[in-house]
């Protein structure tokens, strides 16, 4: 199957450190794709790699997304992509919204940005994907500042900001972390839904396995700038390959000396983590020997199912 | 709302009451006064000056006075020049236009150019676009009003002689153009320190608002770079700065009476001036109310607007 998006050896680099360390994955059409990791590890700054948004970074790589290499477009041509084939939705609902605007013009304006309709056009449209995205009393939460709606609302509004353009890609970063667990809820099926019914293809980026359970056809675990584990989501919970994905899942591996019942916190920063030669898990792994001395590569344990360890190898 | 009205013009009222009661004590404390000038001249007798005083009402104690021209100014009589024995209200009256002219011009421009030249520092900060701006505000924030104007006369009027040196308009009326030649000038030095203070006042508050996440948003939309800068950073800027148009008012009426002094610009400044050279009292009161007034409505109308502009802000609060 052609792929929608394909991320072939993306460095990200600020400076010295390398917080994204050479990854590559690709996202089918319509497919829900879990990137999974402790916070750190370069979820975020992946994403906003591939929507060109970071500054005073040097990207390395390439992510062809149908057809175009994203790392290089100019800036107009991303402009064009930005809101219209590729969206992004963040973690904080609250702070993403402009404080100062009603949220039914914040999501016009991307509408007004991309398609050349009229402002009443525009404003109807709004109120269809209030509608869309289960906002109730729509037409005067058009009106509304974000500070008179809940996290929840917030966040219905940045995803309806988000589809008005019918993207392909839609990027969620932690979408639902700073909300109330039944609001959580809401929020993933609310994503599910529509994914499902657009066939938009979702890159779903959360510390939490368990929201990537219910939502994601396929995860990528990440480990500081690194993937170190990916298969479709039903393999990974029932046969997870790498200690550190065993080790988020909770698995209580009975080989060598068995799993510690904490992950023990990384020894020094993430930034000495991310300066490490070889493999960036050994510190804090219970099957480390020599060999973890050198970078493990990214290879097949399985079908359609790859980790980087030397030990499963 | 009425409420929060209510409160603050009652608080803007004592603040006046204040004022005014701080300037007449100043003004009858400080040596010399409207009669001094009379003193040294030999053909005038100890009995006129007694007589003049009496006229004056300058006899009476203090605060006699102060009553007396309080009650005056309420009821719409603020009394008469000491000097020429024109009522008060026309003499204000007549040089507010000009005024008006200078800071009005003065504080356009120094709003385009220094929020302006804010934003571009902010957004190319650390380079040396950002380092020029911060030098230029520094200059023009530790150097005196006075001075640049002289440096202003010396170079543009009297040594290039492209710019008149001083007044509204040359002698005998002359043409719009004329009127701006001689606008220029004045306009370019009292917008000078209020550019500086826009300009690192913008840069502060662009520089944060370019961290927030909703700046981040507004980019992932694919707005065009004006869109996000303007529409939405700037927009977030404006309750900041609407505040500071508001706390900026009594430089800008300081140095209006800087300005207009040094190039003789024929407004309530220089009035004030020669005014309190004569100890013209009603002149010098009247003024000062006026420019006190002008201060604090400035402020009552600009937490008005930032009260608009910000739904978050409710005037409910004392
Ligand atoms: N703008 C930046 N400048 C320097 N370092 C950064 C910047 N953004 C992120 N990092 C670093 O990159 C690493 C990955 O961060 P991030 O992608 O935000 O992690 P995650 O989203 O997985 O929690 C961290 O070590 C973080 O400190
Ligand atoms: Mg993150």
């Amino acid at each position: 199957m052609t792929q929608l998006l394909e991320v072939d050896d993306l460095v990200v680099s600020f400076g010295a450190l390398r917080a994204v360390d050479g990854i590559s994955f690709a996202v089918t059409p319509g497919e829900t794709l879990g990137l999974v990791g402790e916070s750190g590890c370069g979820k975020s700054t992946t994403a906003l790699a591939l929507m060109r948004l970071l500054q005073g970074a040097t990207l390395r790589g390439a992510a062809r997304f149908a057809g175009r290499d994203l790392l290089a477009l100019d800036e107009a041509a991303m402009r064009r992509v930005r809101g219209a084939e590729i969206a992004m939705i963040f973690q904080d609902p609250g702070t993403s919204l402009h404080p100062l605007i009603p949220v039914g013009e914040q999501v016009a304006e991307v509408l007004r940005a991309h398609l050349d309709i009229p402002a009443t056009e525009a404003r109807a449209r709004a109120l269809e994907l209030f509608r869309k995205v289960g906002i109730a009393a729509p037409e005067q939460r058009l009106r509304a500042y974000p500070h008179e709606l809940s996290g929840g609302m917030c966040q219905r509004v940045m995803i309806a900001a988000a589809i008005a353009c019918g993207p392909r890609l839609l990027l969620a970063d932690e979408p639902t972390t700073a909300l109330d667990v039944t609001v959580q809820a809401q929020i993933l099926d609310l994503l599910r839904s529509i994914a499902r019914d657009s066939g938009m293809a979702v890159i779903l980026i959360t510390h939490d396995l368990g929201v990537v359970a219910g939502l994601a056809d396929r995860v990528a675990v990440m480990y500081a700038g690194r993937i170190v584990e990916a298969a479709d989501t039903r393999t990974l919970f029932a046969n997870p390959a790498h200690p550190y994905t065993r080790g988020l899942l909770g698995a209580v591996p009975q080989l060598d000396r068995g799993w510690d019942e904490d992950l023990p916190t990384i020894a020094g920063s993430v930034e000495t983590a991310l300066a490490a030669k070889g493999c960036r898990f050994a510190p804090r792994c219970n099957f480390a020997y020599a060999a973890c001395a050198e970078r493990p590569p990214l290879e097949a344990v399985g079908e359609g199912h790859v980790a980087a360890c030397w030990k499963v190898r | 709302m009425a409420r929060y009205l209510r409160n603050r013009i009652g608080q803007s009222l004592l603040l006046l009451l204040g004022v005014s009661v701080i300037g007449f004590a100043l003004m009858h404390l400080a040596p010399g006064g409207p009669l001094a000038v009379y003193t040294l001249n030999p053909t005038v007798t100890a009995q006129d000056i007694e007589r003049v005083k009496h006229q004056f009402g300058l006899d009476q104690p203090v605060y006699v006075q102060y009553v007396k021209w309080a009650f005056g100014l309420v009821t719409g009589h603020w009394g008469y020049s000491f000097f020429g024995g024109r009522p008060v209200g026309s003499i204000v009256l007549e040089r507010i236009p000009a005024t008006l002219e200078l800071m009005g011009s003065s504080l356009a421009l120094a709003l385009i150019v220094g929020v302006a030249s804010g934003i571009l520092a902010a957004v190319r900060r650390n380079t040396i676009i950002d380092y020029a701006t911060a030098t230029a505000a520094m200059l023009a924030l530790s150097l005196p009003t006075f001075w640049f104007g002289l440096l202003g006369i010396y170079v543009f009027a009297q040594t290039l002689g492209w710019l008149p040196a001083g007044g509204i308009a040359s002698t005998g009326g002359g043409g719009l153009l004329d009127r701006l030649l001689h606008l220029l000038l004045p306009m370019l030095v009292l917008a000078f320190v209020l550019v500086a203070q826009w300009s690192r006042y913008t840069r502060s508050a662009m520089l944060e608002i370019l961290t927030q996440d909703y700046m981040r948003t507004a980019r992932a939309k694919g707005l065009g770079p004006a869109r996000v800068l303007l529409g939405h950073g700037l927009r977030a800027a404006l309750v900041p700065l609407v505040t500071l148009a508001g706390l900026q008012l009594p430089l800008l009426v300081g140095g209006a009476l800087v300005t207009e002094t040094v190039f003789s610009w024929p407004g309530m400044g220089l009035l004030f001036v020669n005014a309190l050279g004569m100890r013209d009292y009603p002149v010098l009161m009247a003024i000062l109310m006026v420019g006190a007034l002008v201060v604090v409505l400035g402020n009552l109308l600009a937490d008005i607007i930032v009260a608009l502009i910000d739904p978050r802000i409710k005037l409910t609060h004392v």
